[in-house]
């Protein structure tokens, strides 16, 4: 009985996510239009925020094409093999201290083992439709995704090495201890959190395929990649599927690093712990708008460079910073957190600079051969 | 430093973002059917029959010569002469059609029409609910007056009605005298 509440509970949950999914692409189209000083969309309803109400009937009401040559089964099952892990993944992430629908052990593997699947579903989309463009997108996105989970898997480890937990509950208690009597030990507010937390950006960024690592779905360039061949409903899936995996990410982030269920600053801790949740959801996807307004998309090369060359190393680094900020919690250094800082800060910093040379050395000096 | 660029970046889309919001002239939308930028006046869409006076169909200067139908490259014009009961031409069309789905916008017609009665509308709002004969535009939807063409090319209307008035008065002028250089006669008043 309990476990059909709990399933219940779920569905109405993915609801709600469902709905703010909906608010969140009017949101980002009004967003990105105002970034680039535009209006946005601002016809549909008051400032035009039913608009994406339009967009879901007109998806809705859309004839679905399957193209003559494609594989039918898999083509129809992609969309939903990209939906079904990404609303899995959600079950396991803590909104609040008891608001959490499974309470694993082994919370974190299970979220990176469902969110593996989703690799699965692009590369089925691609295949299945029969199109070189379908196909190159699908490649892409498999090169990129499996690139990028594994700077991904490491930043979130480095939590699990300091928490000495797996479960995403764990992990968030952890971070609840109080700081100079009002601030909690959020694990951003440490150097390898901070390190850590921007590394797992970028590698979310990739993982969900949004802006400057969308070339699995890059318009100017294959058309919408592994989305080419869909249209209706099944198209909107793959954008619900997306988005779903965006918060999914976003939720990550937050329970790794920002703190999970709990308030910036102790005293705020009257306000419910789901809100802050929600607070810290809509602030990342806040960030992931702006992100997408700011920056262009990657080549192909550019991109695997910086996940092997780059993020991969800095990921590494970032495990012995950690180390070294836990072990520095026992020497009794004079002033010991501003100190504890400093040195961790350096160890982070330099690594920085000189791969960040090394990046700069082989790029910025451009040359032409035949352009120009 | 590596991200200085990016930080750069970030920090103008948020700009942009505040500045939006607090400068309109920022935005450089123009919300169409509301707001609308005035016309250049050199604009051109498709062609209309000018009209003198008050009677469309009185004062319609074209005289049915059909330079324009033979010139017109995608042939979207047709014309029929009016005639009497005698079967004599009448200096009027009985049919002015142009087929505006047809029409390529390229003002040969108005180049070679001596009359000057056929101008280009700027007129661009032409949808209709039936593609055939809603863009079949006749000679009662052509027809516009002459100030019509005033208000919507003001220096090439003046233009025009200058060298029509000088035809006028050449016309209006006995045509003899031509061995001697007469004096300048005083322009007859009427007009």
């Amino acid at each position: 009985m309990s476990l059909l509440l709990t399933a219940g509970a779920f569905f109405v949950f993915i609801g709600i996510l469902a709905g703010l999914f909906g608010v969140t692409t009017i949101l980002e189209r009004k967003g990105l239009g105002r970034l680039q000083n535009r209006y946005g969309p601002n016809r549909v309803g008051p400032f035009g925020f039913l608009q994406f109400a339009a967009d879901g009937l007109k998806m809705l009401t859309k004839e679905d094409i399957v193209p003559r040559t494609a594989d039918r089964i898999v083509h129809f099952l992609a969309p939903l093999a990209l939906l079904i892990p990404v609303c899995l993944s959600f079950s396991v992430l803590p909104f609040g201290p008891k608001l959490v629908f499974l309470d694993f052990d082994a919370g974190l593997l299970f979220f990176f083992a469902v969110g593996a699947a989703t690799e699965l579903a692009v590369f089925m989309a691609g295949w299945s439709s029969r199109n070189k463009y379908s196909l190159l997108g699908a490649m892409r996105a498999i090169a990129q995704m499996i690139s990028y989970e594994v700077p991904l898997v490491i930043s979130s480890l480095t939590v699990v090495m300091l928490v000495g937990s797996l479960s995403l509950t764990n992990i968030v208690r952890e971070q609840e201890p109080v700081l100079f009597g009002f601030l909690h030990t959020w694990h951003v507010f440490t150097p390898w959190g901070l390190a850590g937390f921007i590394l797992f950006l970028i590698a979310a960024t990739a993982e969900s395929n949004r802006t400057p690592f969308d070339i699995p779905e890059a318009e100017s360039e294959i058309i919408a990649g592994y989305l080419t061949e869909y249209s209706g409903f099944k198209y909107a899936l793959f954008f619900l599927g997306e988005y779903l995996g965006l918060f999914a990410m976003c939720g990550l982030g937050i329970t790794l690093f920002l703190g999970g269920w709990l308030p910036p600053f102790a005293f705020l801790g009257f306000i419910p712990s789901p809100i802050w949740f929600a607070l810290k959801l809509l602030a990342m996807i806040a960030l992931f708008i702006w992100v997408r307004g700011t920056l262009p998309r990657l080549r192909v090369d550019q991109l695997l460079n910086f996940a092997w060359k780059f993020m991969l190393p800095m990921t590494l680094i970032n495990f012995v910073v950690a180390a070294l900020w836990h072990y520095s919690g026992n020497w009794g250094l004079p002033a010991g957190f501003a100190l504890r800082w400093l040195i961790c800060g350096t160890v982070v910093m330099v690594p920085y600079l000189l791969l960040a040379r090394l990046f700069t050395r082989k790029f910025i000096p451009r040359t032409y051969r035949y352009a120009e | 430093m590596i991200g200085k660029g990016i930080a750069k970046g970030f920090i103008e889309t948020a700009r942009n973002f505040v500045g939006s919001y607090t400068d309109e002239s920022r935005l450089v939308t123009v919300q169409y059917p509301e707001e609308r930028e005035p016309l250049k006046e050199n604009t051109r869409n498709f062609p209309f029959l000018v009209y003198d006076g008050e009677d469309a169909e009185k004062g319609l200067r074209c005289v049915a010569c059909k330079i324009c139908e033979k010139d017109c490259p995608p042939q979207c014009i047709y014309i029929v002469l009016e005639r009497d009961e005698k079967g004599r031409p009448q200096k009027h069309p009985k049919v002015f059609d142009i087929d505006v789905s047809v029409c390529m916008s390229c003002q040969i017609c108005v180049e070679v029409c001596p009359f000057e009665a056929i101008k280009m509308d700027t007129e661009f709002e032409l949808s209709q609910t039936d593609r055939f004969q809603g863009l079949l535009l006749d000679k009662v939807q052509l027809a516009k007056s002459n100030s019509y063409y005033h208000k919507l090319h003001p220096t090439e209307a003046a233009a025009v009605d200058a060298k029509l008035a000088e035809e006028k008065a050449k016309k209006a002028t006995p045509a003899p005298a031509p061995s001697t250089a007469a004096p300048p006669q005083p322009a007859p008043s009427k007009t």
